[in-house]
């Protein structure tokens, strides 16, 4: 079993890069086209979320552990791959820059009679479709570490604190530097997918749990070495294309 | 009939990209390493290395190629 801070901080963390994606969303649409309908998406997307985490959490419990354990490491795995890749290009290419919401995504005002439609679906859309991302973050590394209470914690918790940032400082919401925040989830997601579906197949990691350690310097330092070999690389090939 | 087929796949494209995303030999050298890993270890053979290397070999040549 994986301890409870490990598995509440890197849930808050994973979940956190999905709640900045969803609040991102909310918060520009909500901006073009006002806010009441997106209000209201953002509400039924979490009714269906709140049903899917009661399906998901009762049929995990029947699951058992060792299988488990590789399926869901083997896809944070792949999962983690895709964003420690992506995390070290960002963060080799623009540092610590954020995003920036894209201007060509936003809708036009809304100024129509009735219900706007188009901002709800928008919203709830993007409720949905982050928040599954967000379930699957929480379930999967609950259960696997046996710490299903925790990483609820920590997915709420990123949530309602990004939701609360979002909220009051919605102005600046899209610069939350998502690429540094994508590396270092990146690399939290690749070591627990690692060392979980390893310790399914049966493998006795040498130093038990503290091999969680010993594989998130090792892939710190990977990303480290490539974040400073694309930028030589970088630096060498720009004259070039001058 | 275009929506009931566009529903499925839309769903089967989403559980793509959040899975495999936009490369997809590498969750194929993921699965491989592991497979590996598993038998080595069915056989008594020390194995736990195998699939940090290939991660770590697995970013370093994507970062390498890509442009």
């Amino acid at each position: 079993m994986t301890g409870i801070i490990p598995v509440l901080i890197t849930t808050f963390l994973a979940s956190a890069v999905e709640a900045v994606e969803m609040v991102t969303i909310v918060v520009g649409v909500g901006a073009t086209r006002g806010w009441r309908a997106v209000l209201i998406g953002v509400v039924a997307g979490i009714g269906v979320l709140a049903v899917l985490i009661v399906g998901l959490g009762a049929a995990l419990t029947r699951i058992p552990i060792g299988p488990l354990r590789i399926v869901v490491g083997g896809l944070l795995l792949v999962f983690g791959l895709q964003w420690f890749r992506k995390g070290i290009r960002r963060v080799a290419a623009r540092g610590m820059a954020g995003v920036q919401f894209n201007p060509d995504d936003e809708e036009r005002e809304w100024t129509g009679d009735g219900f706007d439609w188009t901002g709800f679906v928008l919203s709830f859309k993007g409720v949905v479709l982050e928040g599954v991302e967000v379930v699957l973050i929480v379930v999967s590394f609950g259960a696997s570490a046996g710490q299903l209470g925790a990483a609820v914690i920590g997915g709420a918790g990123a949530v309602v604190v990004i939701g609360g940032i979002g909220g009051v400082l919605h102005p600046f919401v899209t610069r939350i530097p998502r690429s540094f925040l994508q590396l270092v989830v990146g690399t939290l997601l690749t070591t627990f997918g690692t060392f979980w579906a390893l310790e399914g197949i049966g493998i006795a990691w040498p130093g038990g749990d503290g091999a969680i350690v010993g594989l998130l310097l090792l892939y710190l330092l990977t990303a480290s070495a490539n974040i400073a070999l694309v930028r030589r690389r970088t630096l060498v090939l720009a004259p070039e294309r001058r | 009939m275009h929506r009931i087929v566009s529903w499925p796949v839309a769903f089967v494209r989403f559980w793509y990209h959040f899975i495999i995303g936009d490369d997809w030999t590498v969750a194929a050298a993921v699965i491989v390493a592991l497979l590996v890993t598993a038998l080595l270890n069915a056989r008594g053979v020390v194995a736990w290395w195998l699939v940090p290397l290939v991660v770590i070999v697995l970013v370093t040549v994507r970062q390498y190629r890509a442009r």
